[in-house]
């Protein structure tokens, strides 16, 4: 088994031979590696990425809107990715985007997973019929079964989700109430004798 | 008085850095001294005449076990080489996360002597290989089977019986990736497992020479005395694989650095110094002069730092030696002062390492600090502006950004990896082809880079958008922005430049894992000796903690 060590090693020098600059290689080492360690097939579609980058062409974004619409050719995952980690404090107010045509985007996945963190908000995308939750980049919940490569998607949206609560009050109360039954009910004398401070503090 | 921790401008040179001595914080001492209370065992010992098979160590603790296993290899002398192009080695070894069976002894005889090109799983923590010093090794099989033991002159011009040549952990070849063991607190301490290995190799060494010698004459044969066994350590050969490692980890480099700044800082506060204390500082440069001259180089460039540190010892010995009243306030840190006005950067540096030994307290809690999450810190903060990048730049980078990188010799070599070996190298650019697969390792360069294309750009500007139109300097942004919380994380000279001394980069690393008798063998590696001195694992149990300042005799 190769470790991820090694994982993130070959994916920046892939990278950079690609042609990529260190600074964005360095990028894609992490996220493949965080891919793997997500068990998400991170070498798998980055090999394929690879495979094709030469013959087809991508189109880069710089600046990321809240509708990003390729033209002929699909959105490159890569560059995506960077800009929409390096400008997601501005793109949360937006609160929804999307992307249309996006090649290979399980590798736009991991700069978005990150983007979560450095926001501090979970966020929701929706990769054509596939789901995930992002979860501040410390996991990655999803529908996705399938180990294969996606070379590419028709849709992606991606929504910030406000940080709330997941459940109810009643819910809260539920649980409130039974881990009070952990606690001791303190009598008269226990309110005198158990706790540190004197009864009378004047001096 | 106001004592300030020292301008990492100067403190970060390469001359500087290359200058720098072990201390109580080099991690071979101080994992001495958190081992010391681990069990240790010789848990198997199955080699043949030859000293071929396998030995197999262990240490243990509250039911957590690491084991060493060590096989030993025939290999013919004209294919024992110190080079990272060596295809065999006298011995290979892999540190275990527990205790091995008999299956998994057997699959790693199959992949630990083949090195680079063998596979490692998750159990596996870290691997090495050495080779004999084939002249001592043979010396002392033929005393000691002759009832004799070996002669110490000889044995103190190498110090060691064997040499390794590399040491892996952290994920390579598909060892234990990091975050599998880094938050045991027992290894947490930096390079726990490699020194572990290294420590454990040693006493590998002299098992198997007693064995080869009581098995060539059994009747007559003893065993290397003990005295003699502590004397020698382990020898290392070491290349430029160790240098882009310090600019590749730059928070990591930071804290060693750090700690050790932190610990002076703390030493030159002090206002009223004990005698028993300044009693161990001059004894200790003392015990250091009579050490050094056991030192053993061919290098005209370490040949004239050692005699220039002796030169100095000299000086700083009879400058204490006035020292009528020792009781006078801030004393090391008057020391301190004298020393930066009157000694060079060799004996500067041994002074800052010496004024540790009498404070485990001050030196205990850095260790803990010296190690580093530096995923941490990965992360540009895109939100910051064209201003305060600026301004990190010229603080932190003042001097690097005086350097013309216009001018040919400042920009004479470039890094690479070696198809061949994938290995680190270092290169003439313009007189070799390969620059334009140059790693990015020309920090000063790419600095100086960053602040010309900042110098047109609006204060306002976020970093964001700065980098979605400039993503070439993206690998320098982000180092900029760790410098700026991290101020020991950068070299702060040239890399690439025509006076670059590439040994300086490994001194620097070498000195913090506790190497001693810095051997250049050229400007691109050399040889140096670990754990010379050091108590054997049964002895861990109580040892005289300054046991690397003693010399072989």
């Amino acid at each position: 088994m190769k470790s991820f060590s090694e994982i993130e090693t070959i994916a920046k020098r892939a990278s950079r031979a690609l042609g990529y600059s260190w600074g964005i290689s360095e990028e894609v080492g992490k996220n493949i590696k965080l891919l793997e360690m997500f068990g998400i097939s991170g070498v798998k579609n980055f090999n394929a990425f690879c495979k094709e980058f030469k013959g087809r062409k991508f189109q880069n974004i710089t600046l990321i809107a809240k509708k990003n619409h390729s033209n002929n050719n699909h959105y490159c995952p890569i560059t995506t990715g960077v800009n929409f980690l390096d400008q997601v404090n501005i793109l949360d107010e937006l609160i929804d985007l999307e992307f249309q045509n996006i090649a290979f985007p399980l590798l736009f996945l991991p700069f978005v997973s990150r983007a979560s963190e450095v926001i501090g908000k979970k966020i929701f995308l929706k990769l054509d019929n596939t789901e995930f939750l992002l979860n501040f980049n410390q996991s990655i919940f999803t529908n996705l079964f399938n180990n294969n490569v996606i070379n590419s998607s028709k849709m992606i949206h991606i929504k910030f989700l406000n940080n709330k609560d997941s459940f109810g009050e009643s819910e809260w109360k539920n649980l409130l109430t039974l881990s009070h039954n952990t606690f001791v009910d303190e009598n008269e004398g226990l309110k005198k004798s158990a706790a540190g401070a004197g009864l009378t503090d004047n001096d | 008085m106001e004592i300030k921790l020292r301008d990492p401008k100067n403190v970060m040179k390469l001359s500087k850095l290359g200058s720098f001595h072990q201390s109580k914080l080099s991690f071979l001492r101080s994992f001495l001294r958190e081992f010391k209370d681990w069990n240790y065992k010789k848990d198997l010992f199955n080699l043949d005449e030859n000293g071929c098979g396998h030995v197999v160590y262990s240490f243990n603790k509250n039911n957590k076990v690491y084991s060493l296993i060590c096989f030993g290899n025939k290999i013919d002398d004209h294919e024992r080489s110190d080079r990272v192009i060596a295809t065999k080695w006298d011995a290979a070894f892999t540190l275990y996360d527990g205790i091995p069976s008999k299956k998994d002894i057997e699959r790693l005889a199959l992949d630990v002597p083949k090195q680079e090109v063998g596979r490692l799983t998750y159990k596996e923590l870290t691997l090495s290989r050495a080779n004999k010093s084939i002249r001592i090794f043979n010396h002392v099989v033929e005393a000691l089977s002759n009832g004799k033991q070996p002669d110490k002159e000889k044995l103190s011009k190498v110090g060691y019986l064997y040499r390794t040549t590399a040491v892996y952990g952290s994920g390579k070849f598909g060892l234990a990736d990091r975050f599998r063991v880094k938050n045991r607190k027992e290894i947490f301490g930096p390079f726990r497992l490699e020194m572990m290995l290294v420590y454990l190799v040693r006493q590998f060494t002299f098992d198997q020479v007693n064995y080869i010698a009581k098995q060539r004459n059994p009747k007559k044969a003893v065993k290397l005395d003990r005295s003699i066994c502590r004397s020698l350590g382990i020898g290392n050969s070491t290349g430029l694989g160790m240098a882009p490692f310090i600019v590749n980890h730059p928070t990591l480099l930071n804290n060693w650095v750090q700690a050790r700044e932190n610990a002076l800082l703390t030493i030159r506060k002090i206002k009223n110094v004990n005698k028993t204390d300044f009693d161990l500082f001059k004894s200790t440069l003392l015990k250091f002069l009579t050490n050094i001259t056991s030192w053993n180089t061919e290098s005209e460039f370490q040949k004239k730092k050692i005699n220039n540190l002796i030169s100095d010892l000299k000086k700083i010995i009879l400058h204490l030696d006035s020292k009528k009243n020792f009781k006078s306030n801030f004393l090391f840190n008057e020391i301190y002062l004298w020393s930066e006005n009157n000694l060079g950067d060799e004996c500067i540096e041994l002074i800052v390492s010496v004024m540790m030994e009498p404070y485990d307290e001050i030196v205990d809690p850095l260790i803990l600090q010296m190690s580093s999450d530096e995923e941490k810190y990965f992360d540009i903060p895109c939100n910051r502006t064209i201003e305060n990048l600026r301004n990190i730049l010229e603080n932190n980078y003042s001097e690097i950004l005086r350097i013309d990188f216009e001018r040919k010799e400042n920009n004479k070599n470039f890094w690479f990896i070696s198809k061949n070996k994938e290995e680190p190298r270092l290169s003439d650019r313009f007189l070799e082809s390969g620059s334009e697969l140059e790693q990015p390792l020309a920090i000063a360069r790419d600095i100086n880079k960053l602040y010309e294309k900042i110098s047109n750009q609006k204060n306002s500007m976020k970093i964001s958008k700065f980098l979605s139109e400039n993503n070439e300097l993206r690998h320098i942004i982000r180092r900029a922005f760790i410098v700026e919380k991290f101020p020991y994380s950068e070299i702060q000279d040239n890399t690439i430049g025509d006076k670059l001394m590439p040994i300086d980069m490994l001194r620097l690393k070498l000195s913090f894992f506790g190497a001693v008798k810095f051997d250049p063998r050229s400007d691109k590696w050399l040889r140096i000796t670990m754990f010379q001195g050091a108590p054997l694992p049964d002895e861990l149990k109580s040892f005289d903690d300054q046991w690397i300042y003693n010399t072989i005799n």
